[in-house]
């Protein structure tokens, strides 16, 4: 019994606050601006208990598993979580519904610990339902709008079009095996045409998920739809969630069928950075912008998996460590200047540096850090990323990743540009940062400059998963 | 046929024990700036905006300083052991460890190339601190000019004794950066804008190709650090070494394309044909700037990068041959280009990539000694001539030829300083570049006519096109401009660098250089042959001579002369066209035919077929589309096809 206490202790936490968020909510007592302080002051909690206090071992005869790698992945995921509660308290303290918004958001990140933790396919169909549904309410939060309605509608009827092919794809998996467990499964797989047919079906949904293209078409309209916070939270914890327990699955339990996956990935991850460049070119508000741009992320952490080694899983969490910082502090500076000025276009954003230079570098660093321009957190990334990715593939293969390396840059710079060079007649006017958020673009600003060349984290990851 | 001697430095290089006689001393050359820049930069603009050019400069010297008695102290008292000059590394810190033996290291070295470097860019930095002191009076951005200074002294120095190739990485990108930022110091300017943002971005594209060298590189020869590598990569026994050669790809082996591409980093930087087009944009930065960046340091890391990496070179004799041809073909091309420019620092632009064409090619016809000392006679007589052409823009308020002539008497320093540098850069003896470049044309003489010839040929540009532009500048006509300007020829600050380096250039070519750099750390025999001189020598006089004709005094002899070439100088003058090249093919083949392509295909091929397969949807989607734009089922669609697709591909296709 013990054990399922410490062993669950991420979720349960997580179920605690969710409960406190509720009664709070029922007892009317505080105003918004307090109950924002509790939820910040919780989260924080929350993120540093997940390093105490932490044991590995499984529970419900395997069904839940707990590593020093899924630990880890937990607390990158509270770290994520508390970032963005702090980034966005602007939108917060207005929101009537805030505690409503937690405690979603919330059980989306307990799907996404159960996700990471699973042990077999059923909680893995449950996990990833409970992870994604209560997003497509983020999604549809601003509530006055008509745009972010049909975002949260968007979402939910492609998840469930995704949900749909995915337990096509399980049950055939059970067909094919007659296991539902990750331990087993692995030894009863052989790459036959049904066995093929399965796992496609099956990572389509993670490929939904992570945006990969051709399957990332609701992610533009989605991600300009909602609030900002839940764009972030799209794009930075739920990729980073579903990333973790994808790259565990193709290693782990889809090892019989290396060489169909290896290829799977290779296709896809050139279609993703080829196709979410192209698309990043041309988007003029910041938001889509992003998203795009998020888009040949992944990509490249696509060509990190299909290293199939130990570097290949290291180096795609270290790049998510640094991609949540990199990507939440852009998006907290769009959400703080679209929060007060209504400005979201990359037009509006010339001669931003005259009146807000802080905002400015903030931007500055996160889209050095997203281009990969050393000494940034984000070059270390992808360099670590591509030259796992190298060990195994063809050299055009990274000829041509590298070159996308450098389109992105020019795309990355344009913004820089525009907040730095371009001339406004108009341009944006000082805009008040809150408190909490200034301090986590601080916090993001400084894990930008430094992680890179802190060697400690990379080791401290390498120990966690190795 | 390779000298045996060059094959064996490897000894050399060997890492040495990590204390060294010199303590921890040199490790303040590149702090001291790096303390500048980050003081200036965070308090500099409020606090400090009266002294900060002092600053910088005092911090700079105090640098300059360290930097000569760590030279002295490596060239005379400790670096040689049984005659031959070791590397010695200062310190080293294991940064980024992947595996026992395989590790990111920080440190520093000195050997004699990187002890060389050390003096040229900390004089060279050091003057243009004095010079700047005088020429940006009066900037609002002063302290952030200083501070962007002080950042590239770091960020060079920090290149330069770096003892593994990703540090040198990491410090190459660190000078791209601070290079970007001083281009584009006016930035209320936009061709200044423009010129930093391409500058970024051709070096960016070339780093790319140093970033998948070194990797290449150093996945074969496990390690990153120099010393290791270059004994990895040049011991024929080892198996890395057989392994690196075994592998192929398209014709060549895994070391030969390693070392061309880490090759077209270097070129990128130093402005190596085709990847040179940055470069006389670049000279819309402050004067200064294109002194200490655009002639003496920066622009001079290829050339550092391909002699660090020498030993290696020398075993793959087609990545030697693309240094050479390289070399030689930006030598002439820049040549060419410089005789027809008006905007003299453009000339001065075209004729630093000529003078770099001639290092590589140096370095390509195992001329290394030669090649490092044109390196260092070139950074005294370039950083002259552009800071003499700054004091000249000072006065005349234009870089236009055409609207100088006559200064001679207005500004006798500045033409005298002037007169030296350029009789240093076409070869007149006893000046400077008259020795380096004669050991220069003597390597290549003994390894390839043609480039031989090259660079006789390009002597003789160089010294014609000099010559012209001295003769537009200070002769030609009477200086009748504005003479309501006070202030003359610049202060104090300015004419002391300017004499300075004058100096410098008129006798470092007595430096005994090949006791104290050669490729092998052993002293070189230096064998000087009159009689090979006098051709040199000849055909500079003859170019000087050729100026003196057509510019001494106005006349119409250029324009004469202008037309009898018609075709090809007109393509002279607009510099072969590389440029409108480069922006053909960017803008009408990458945007038009890629974008524009893709951006049909979405619309036609994808649409279409989405429309194809969804008639039936049509119908519910139009009326969804009353609401918004109802795509999802669209989405669903893709989704659909792309599953479907992919397990056909695998099922049936693939296996």
């Amino acid at each position: 019994m013990n054990e399922f206490f410490i062993l669950m202790k991420s979720e349960l936490l997580l179920g605690i606050i969710i409960f406190i968020l509720l009664f709070i909510k029922i007892g009317k007592g505080l105003s918004n601006e307090k109950m924002l302080v509790l939820i910040q002051s919780l989260l924080l909690v929350n993120f540093l208990a997940g390093f105490f206090f932490n044991q590995t071992g499984h529970l419900f005869g395997g069904m839940f598993v707990s590593t020093s790698a899924t630990i880890l992945q937990k607390n990158i995921l509270n770290l994520g979580v508390y970032l963005i509660s702090m980034l966005f308290s602007d939108w917060f303290r207005k929101h009537i519904h805030m505690p409503e918004y937690f405690i979603l958001m919330l059980s989306a990140v307990m799907g996404m610990f159960f996700l990471v933790s699973s042990g077999n396919l059923l909680l893995f169909f449950l996990a990833i339902e409970l992870a994604t549904i209560p997003v497509a309410a983020m999604v549809n939060f601003d509530m006055q709008k008509r745009i972010s309605s049909e975002a949260g509608m968007k979402m939910i009827l492609s998840s469930a079009f995704s949900s749909g092919i995915l337990l096509f794809g399980i049950s055939l998996i059970y067909g094919a095996t007659g296991t539902i467990q990750f331990a087993e499964l692995p030894l009863l797989m052989k790459a036959s045409p049904l066995m093929i047919m399965a796992f496609i079906f099956f990572i389509t949904a993670f490929a939904f998920k992570l945006s990969i293209v051709p399957f990332h078409l609701w992610t533009a309209d989605v991600y300009e739809g909602g609030p900002i916070a839940s764009t972030a939270f799209l794009s930075v914890v739920s990729k980073g969630a579903v990333a973790f327990i994808f790259i565990s699955m193709l290693y782990k339990v889809f090892q019989p069928m290396h060489e169909v996956w290896y290829h799977t990935i290779i296709l896809l991850s050139l279609c993703t950075i080829i196709l979410g460049n192209i698309f990043a070119l041309r988007q003029q508000n910041i938001k889509r912008f992003l998203a795009f741009s998020s888009i040949a992320q992944v990509g490249f952490i696509l060509v990190g998996i299909g290293a199939n080694s130990g570097a290949g899983s290291i180096s795609v969490v270290y790049f998510i460590l640094i991609y949540t910082f990199s990507n939440l502090a852009a998006f907290g500076v769009a959400a703080a200047i679209s929060e007060q000025t209504g400005k979201e276009n990359i037009q509006d954003y010339r001669g931003l540096y005259k009146e807000n230079p802080f905002l400015s570098w903030i931007m500055a660093l996160a889209l050095f850090s997203l281009a990969g321009i050393p000494p940034t957190a984000g070059f270390f990334g992808k360099l670590f990323l591509i030259s796992a990715g190298a060990t195994v593939a063809d050299y055009w293969y990274i000829v041509v990743v590298a070159l996308n390396l450098i389109v992105s840059l020019y795309y990355y710079l344009r913004v820089v540009r525009a907040m730095f060079m371009d001339k406004n007649e108009f341009p944006i006017q000082k805009v008040q940062v809150a408190f909490p958020a200034k301090f986590a673009l601080i916090v993001c600003g400084v894990a930008i400059t430094v992680i890179g060349l802190l060697s400690w984290v990379w080791d401290y990851i390498q120990t966690a998963l190795i | 046929m390779m000298n045996q001697h060059i094959l064996l430095p490897m000894h050399l290089l060997q890492a040495l024990p990590a204390v060294s006689a010199f303590g921890w001393l040199p490790a303040l050359i590149p702090l001291l700036p790096f303390a500048g820049f980050v003081l200036l930069g965070l308090f500099g603009r409020k606090y400090l905006q009266s002294i900060s050019g002092w600053l910088g400069t005092m911090l700079l010297l105090a640098a300059a300083g360290i930097g000569y008695y760590t030279a002295y102290e490596y060239f005379f008292v400790l670096g040689k052991t049984n005659g031959v000059y070791q590397a010695i590394e200062i310190f080293k810190l294991t940064w980024l460890e992947f595996s026992p033996g395989f590790s990111i290291d920080m440190g520093i070295v000195l050997d004699p190339i990187s002890v060389m470097m050390i003096v040229v860019v900390t004089t060279v930095s050091l003057l243009v601190h004095i010079y700047s002191l005088g020429y940006m009076k009066g900037e609002p951005r002063f302290a952030t000019y200083y501070s962007f200074l002080g950042l590239f002294t770091f960020a060079m120095l920090g290149l330069v004794l770096s003892t593994n190739i990703f540090q040198m990485y990491i410090f190459w990108e660190l000078v791209g950066i601070s290079s970007f930022l001083l281009i584009g110091f006016y930035y209320d300017k936009p061709s200044a804008v423009a010129a930093s943002k391409k500058a970024f971005i051709v070096t960016r594209f070339a780093d790319l190709g140093f970033l998948i060298g070194i990797l290449v590189l150093s996945f074969y020869a496990k390690s990153f650090d120099f010393a290791t590598l270059i004994h990895q990569l040049t011991t024929p026994e080892t198996a890395t070494m057989q392994s690196a050669i075994a592998a192929s790809f398209l014709g060549g082996s895994a070391l030969t394309w390693g070392l061309v591409l880490v090759f077209v980093g270097g070129a990128g930087k130093s402005a190596m044909f085709p990847l040179h087009v940055w470069l006389p944009d670049a000279m819309e930065g402050p004067t200064p700037v294109s002194a200490l960046i655009h002639a003496a340091t920066m622009v001079v890391a290829g050339v550092f990068l391909v002699a660090r990496l020498f030993p290696v070179f020398n075993v793959s004799p087609p990545a030697m041959d693309l240094v050479m041809f390289v070399g030689a073909f930006s030598a002439i091309f820049a040549a060419i280009i410089a005789c027809t420019q008006t905007d003299i620092k453009r000339v001065l632009a075209y004729s630093t990539m000529s003078q770099i064409g001639f290092m590589m090619f140096a370095l390509g016809c195992f001329g290394f000694t030669a090649s490092m000392f044109h390196l260092f006679t070139h950074a005294l007589f370039k950083a002259l001539l552009f800071l003499a052409a700054g004091a000249v823009i000072h006065v005349v308020h234009s870089n236009e030829m055409k609207d100088m002539g006559g200064l001679r008497k207005k500004m006798p320093i500045t033409h005298l300083t002037f007169l030296i540098a350029c009789l240093a850069i076409s070869g007149i003896w006893p000046f400077a570049g008259f020795f380096s470049k004669e050991g220069i044309l003597l390597a290549a003489h003994e390894h390839n006519t043609l480039i031989y010839w090259v660079g006789i040929v390009t002597s003789a540009l160089t010294a014609f096109y000099m010559f012209r532009l001295y003769f537009k500048i200070f002769w030609q006509k009477e200086w009748n401009g504005h003479t309501d300007d006070a202030h003359g020829e610049g202060g104090f600050s300015m004419m002391l660098p300017l004499l300075l380096l004058a100096a410098g250039a008129a006798a470092a070519g007595f430096i005994p250089f090949g006791k104290l750099v050669s490729a092998d750390g052993k002293p070189l025999e230096e064998v000087f042959h009159w009689q090979f001189a006098l051709l040199p020598l000849g055909v500079a006089v003859l170019g000087i001579a050729f100026a003196f004709l057509l510019y001494k005094k106005q006349n119409d002899r250029p324009a004469k002369m202008a037309a009898a070439l018609n075709g090809f100088y007109v393509a002279a003058k607009r510099k072969f066209y590389i440029d409108e090249l480069y922006s053909f093919i960017t803008t009408k083949i990458i945007f038009n035919l890629v974008g524009k392509a893709a951006a049909w295909f979405d619309k036609n091929v994808v649409n279409g077929l989405v429309d194809a397969t969804g008639s039936s949807t049509q119908f519910i989607s139009e009326k969804v589309r009353g609401i918004q734009s109802g795509k999802v089922q669209q989405y669903a669609v893709y989704f659909l096809v792309g599953a479907l697709f992919l397990a056909a591909l695998f099922i049936y296709g693939w296996r």
